[in-house]
């Protein structure tokens, strides 16, 4: 309901007030739509995020599928079996993406967080991973893409 | 490490009364993501490396080379702490995600209930897929 007395009962889990909105708004620079003043050093972070909360739910599924060895041998080899399809080698490059990305970008905020130089190097450590990240991204997935071509050709694709 | 420090209460002489003394835990969660963190890059980097980069990748996965590779303690050992450290890492950190997100306490406490739950089944279910692992299992499979 949009009238008055909607407005000003605002829900108690908000802590915005209208002074401390109207404050920041003023305190935007012009010409930006949002709060968020963006940068390398927030997009990080999301992907940090993004990739972290991928590899649990891929951790849970993974943890499913193992157990299986100790249900049935064969019924293991055919859910391993189905993780053939070329989909699912595209899906694998995408999690070696994000371990390697996660644990590169994790491992560069523990040094800003542990070492005494770390927050005056940030820029630094974020081109060095960025460079690491690349070369060991290529050389994951060079053997990789040769697997699925390997498979494509055995098996077509489905 | 100087920079680390506890979060202290507030000051005895100070205007606010302490309620209940404060608590470490956010703070030993915080180390716990980093020491965690450093142990599961070797071990999953390697162990990605192993599966996915070498020697054929995904495709030589299957009973048998499980077999091979848990026939001995030091893979079941390096798996169970992947198992181990990597769901609380992660069940941390989603932990710390919901917080964020989720505005309402009801729906909060019970995304968090859902989280341990998970977090419970998956240390307990990986811990008996290992244990009860045995290789003596390990004649071809029929089917």
């Amino acid at each position: 309901m949009r009238d008055g007395r909607a407005r000003r009962a605002a829900p108690a889990l908000s802590r915005e007030r209208e002074s401390d909105v109207s404050a920041v708004r003023q305190a935007q620079p012009r010409g930006r739509k949002s709060f968020y003043r963006g940068g390398e050093g927030m997009l990080t972070w999301v992907l940090h995020r993004v990739s972290g909360v991928a590899l649990f739910g891929f951790l849970f599924v993974h943890v499913l599928d193992t157990s299986l060895v100790v249900v049935s041998p064969g019924l293991y080899n055919g859910v391993i079996e189905l993780y053939h399809a070329p989909i699912v080698k595209l899906m694998e490059m995408g999690l070696v993406g994000a371990v390697l990305y996660h644990g590169l970008n994790g491992l560069r905020i523990t040094l800003v967080d542990f070492w005494s130089k770390g927050a005056a190097r940030n820029k630094m450590m974020m081109r060095v991973q960025t460079v690491v990240f690349v070369v060991l991204l290529l050389g994951a997935l060079i053997p990789m893409t040769a697997q699925l071509i390997d498979e494509i050709q055995r098996n077509g694709i489905i | 490490m100087s920079i680390i420090a506890k979060p202290e209460g507030p000051a005895r002489q100070g205007s606010v009364p302490r309620q209940r003394a404060p608590s470490n835990v956010e703070f030993y969660s915080w180390i716990f993501m980093r020491i965690s963190g450093i142990l599961l890059i070797g071990l999953v980097f390697t162990h990605i490396g192993i599966m996915h980069v070498l020697e054929g990748g995904v495709s030589r996965v299957n009973f048998a080379f499980v077999c091979g590779r848990w026939s001995g303690p030091f893979w079941q050992t390096w798996d169970w702490a992947q198992l181990f450290l990597a769901t609380l890492h992660g069940a941390n950190g989603m932990r710390i995600v919901m917080t964020d997100y989720i505005r309402s306490p009801q729906k909060r406490l019970a995304a968090k209930t859902l989280l341990s739950i998970a977090a419970g089944l998956m240390i307990i279910l990986g811990t008996i897929t290992i244990l009860t692992f045995s290789p003596l299992d390990c004649a071809p499979p029929s089917a």
